[in-house]
């Protein structure tokens, strides 16, 4: 299966590791995986600030990039989101843990992560792109980043007292409102300290990468890794 | 700073009180889960209750006038108020012409008040006072609040930021309650016997409405309680501000909306008193005032029209995570939390053009709300209407402006190396170079030697 890879503008700057780990691991499960080469943004912060208007530069971009392909994938929900509501295209996008298990219809992966394990549900992930039930909702549970993560060797879930609350990220809230964005994120992390979280994972590389801001700050003992690094790690 | 940023920010200087705020509601939001989880049908009860709701909301003004129609027929009199000024003079006038024939003391020319979250959206309160007309809130919360020259900082729960021993403190101050004494059984009491007085020496008690039935003319006020009907059940007048979104088709209709209010909003099956008001008992004069202000013009905002459905339960406040560590002053409105970010902008955009801001949009409270309004989908376009009507900062719009066209442009964004990544210009998060306020409490990302694409270029091609 031919696919092409989107990474968000801050992973290719910042993490360079997560786009490489996703690009390693969708080989890895057969696909032949294409890099088109001007992509930039898809606009979501600046469509999130109330400037949507101002993003059709970022919009006909990641047209002219992505149009060609049927299948389009990315390690990142937020970004997934944002483009699936707003950026018409002729394929289709999906976030790299719904790809691996809705399309490539992989109901499990084998291999080993001896560790203790924290998933972070981003929110639009989980209420927007549905990645896992919510917790608001009577409905069943299910939840496809960690169907793909509890068959490892030795990992250990780890269950958290608030399972999906936002991390308080929220894009450029992340500075417009600091006091609280911050002890939002002191609170997840307070969470994943007291249930025994050794390594930190989630799909959102924005919201890691605010989490592990915090915790690189107040040096505490818990690991940031984006799913797409664990899952690549744990299968070779 | 926006107004909410700045009154957070201060909000989270006491760290262990934001966490008692935040875990005191998160419990109330538990509770809540539980009570709705215990229901098999909790998600058709909400889409029914939705649906119910969108049927009200396309066919108001009938729905209206029919309300208006049978009301009159059962002996109730019907006022309609354009805005708050309206809805405050209407209130006035019933009120001091009743007081006129009826009342020789000045002591008395007070009114008992259950809760009514529309008479703090008008004002009421302050506006009567001004009028030399006494108003006691008798809901346990608002009393409170009054007590302390506050305003709500929740629609169910208005004294919630309000620690125990502080109501313990501010009771002896006003009641003559022990100093010292913190114990919620006695201050309850306390509480209770001083309102006593008031409900039996005042003659004109003033409601809300939760619910107006179409084809009966009836109005519905749920309060756990029962200060509702301890006012109106003593009085000889008796006055209910009704938001006009308030009406209900039928009176089976409220089989799913009781169902949900209290649930949703405390955890509990039902309100403890649900009291139906049909027509004025002999002697007695009963008046319901049904108040617009900004309701038609919301009505009017496809985008936002469904804001209208609320029945005010409050459970977005209580699910909502900045709510919790922010506080619902820091939302300077009457109705604060996710659902006032949405309503308030309609009634002044331009004072509060910050609340839709107060939000990640994580959309939890579109999950829990009954009525399944969309608040986090309208929460994101009312920044875009905020935004093109001119209400957010000039550096702001230039910041932006230039960084969609730098990432709009491969060529641009392409040449960076470290440098230009320890700068950080390449964030888009980071508007109005807020990079301090990212690094105040958080470390920023160590810079990698490559970007993806360089390493992809190398690795791949
Ligand atoms: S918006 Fe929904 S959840 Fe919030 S108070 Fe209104 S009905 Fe309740």
């Amino acid at each position: 299966m031919k696919v092409a890879l989107f990474i968000p503008c801050y992973i290719d700057q910042f993490y360079p590791k997560v786009g490489i780990a996703t690009l390693e691991l969708l080989e890895k499960l057969g696909c032949e995986v294409v890099f088109p080469e001007n992509q930039t943004c898809c606009g979501q912060p600046m469509a999130n600030s109330g400037y949507e208007h101002e993003t059709e530069g970022c919009t006909s971009n990641f047209q002219n990039n992505f149009d060609e392909y049927e299948y389009i994938v990315a390690p990142s929900g937020s970004c997934t989101l944002h483009i699936k509501e707003h950026i018409p295209i002729k394929g289709k996008i999906y976030e790299l843990t719904e790809f691996i298990t809705d399309i490539l219809k992989i109901e499990t992966l084998e291999g080993s992560f001896p560790h203790k394990v924290g998933l972070h549900q981003s929110c639009h992930g989980l209420r927007g792109l549905f990645t896992a039930q919510m917790s608001e909702l009577n409905a069943p549970q299910f939840s496809k980043p960690e169907q793909l993560l509890k068959n490892f060797k030795g990992i250990e879930l780890i269950k958290l007292s608030r399972k999906d609350e936002c991390c308080g990220f929220g894009g450029t809230f992340c500075v417009t409102e600091e006091a609280v964005s911050v002890r939002m994120g002191q609170d997840r992390v307070a969470d994943h300290l007291k249930n025994g979280t050794e390594i930190l994972t989630g799909g959102d590389t924005s919201c890691l990468m605010h989490l592990e801001g915090i915790i690189r700050r107040e040096k505490h003992d818990i690991k940031v890794m984006h799913i797409a690094e664990i899952l690549n790690q744990a299968i070779s | 700073m926006t107004t909410h940023s700045k009154s957070a920010e201060i909000f989270n200087r006491d760290f262990e009180r934001t966490t008692w705020h935040d875990e005191t509601l998160y419990f109330v939001r538990q509770k809540r889960d539980k009570a709705a989880f215990q229901i098999d049908d909790w998600e058709l009860l909400r889409e029914t209750a939705s649906q119910i709701k969108f049927n009200v909301l396309s066919n108001l003004s009938e729905y209206l006038i029919q309300f208006e129609e049978n009301a009159l027929k059962n002996g109730i009199k019907v006022h309609w108020a354009a805005d708050a000024r309206e809805h405050n003079e209407i209130v006035f006038n019933i009120v001091s012409e009743y007081f006129e024939g009826n009342i020789p003391h000045d002591t008395f020319k007070g009114i008992v008040k259950s809760k009514s979250m529309l008479t703090e959206e008008c004002h009421m309160n302050e506006y009567l006072i001004s009028k030399g007309i006494e108003v006691v809130d008798t809901d346990l919360g608002e009393r409170i609040v009054q007590l302390a020259g506050e305003r709500p900082s929740h629609i169910v729960l208005p004294c919630i930021h309000w620690k125990k021993e502080e109501i313990g403190e501010l009771f002896h101050k006003h009641l003559g309650t022990e100093k010292g004494n913190k114990d919620p059984k006695y201050l309850t009491e306390a509480a209770r016997q001083h309102l006593r007085d008031k409900f039996l020496n005042r003659k004109v008690a003033l409601t809300g409405v939760n619910f107006a039935v179409a084809v009966t003319g009836e109005f519905v006020v749920c309060t756990n309680e029962g200060n509702a009907d301890m006012g109106t059940h003593l009085s000889d007048l008796h006055i209910a501000s009704m938001g006009m979104e308030k009406i209900i088709p039928q009176r089976q209709h409220l089989s799913v909306f009781l169902r949900l209010l209290a649930r949703s909003a405390t955890g509990q099956p039902i309100t403890t008193y649900s009291s139906h008001f049909r027509k004025p008992r002999d002697g007695q004069q009963m008046h319901v005032v049904i108040v617009d202000n900004g309701r038609s013009t919301q009505l009017g905002r496809e985008d936002f029209r469904n804001s209208l459905k609320c029945i005010r339960c409050g459970a977005c406040f209580n699910t909502c995570p900045v709510y919790r560590r922010s506080g619902g002053h820091s939302y300077h409105t009457a109705i604060a939390g996710p659902i006032g970010s949405i309503l308030s902008p309609n009634l002044d955009m331009k004072a509060n053009a910050d609340l839709p801001f107060a939000s990640t949009l994580c959309g939890s409270c579109s999950n829990v709300c009954p009525v399944k309004i969309d608040i986090h989908q309208q929460l994101y376009k009312w920044r875009q209407v905020l935004v093109k009507e001119g209400h957010t900062s000039a550096t702001k719009t230039l910041m932006m402006k230039g960084m969609s066209k730098v990432l709009a442009s491969p060529a641009v964004f392409k040449f960076s190396g470290k440098v230009g990544r320890m700068l950080m210009d390449k964030m888009p998060f980071m508007v109005n170079n807020s990079l301090n306020l990212w690094y105040k409490q958080r470390e920023m990302p160590e810079p990698p030697k490559e970007s993806f694409r360089e390493w992809y270029k190398k690795n791949r091609k």
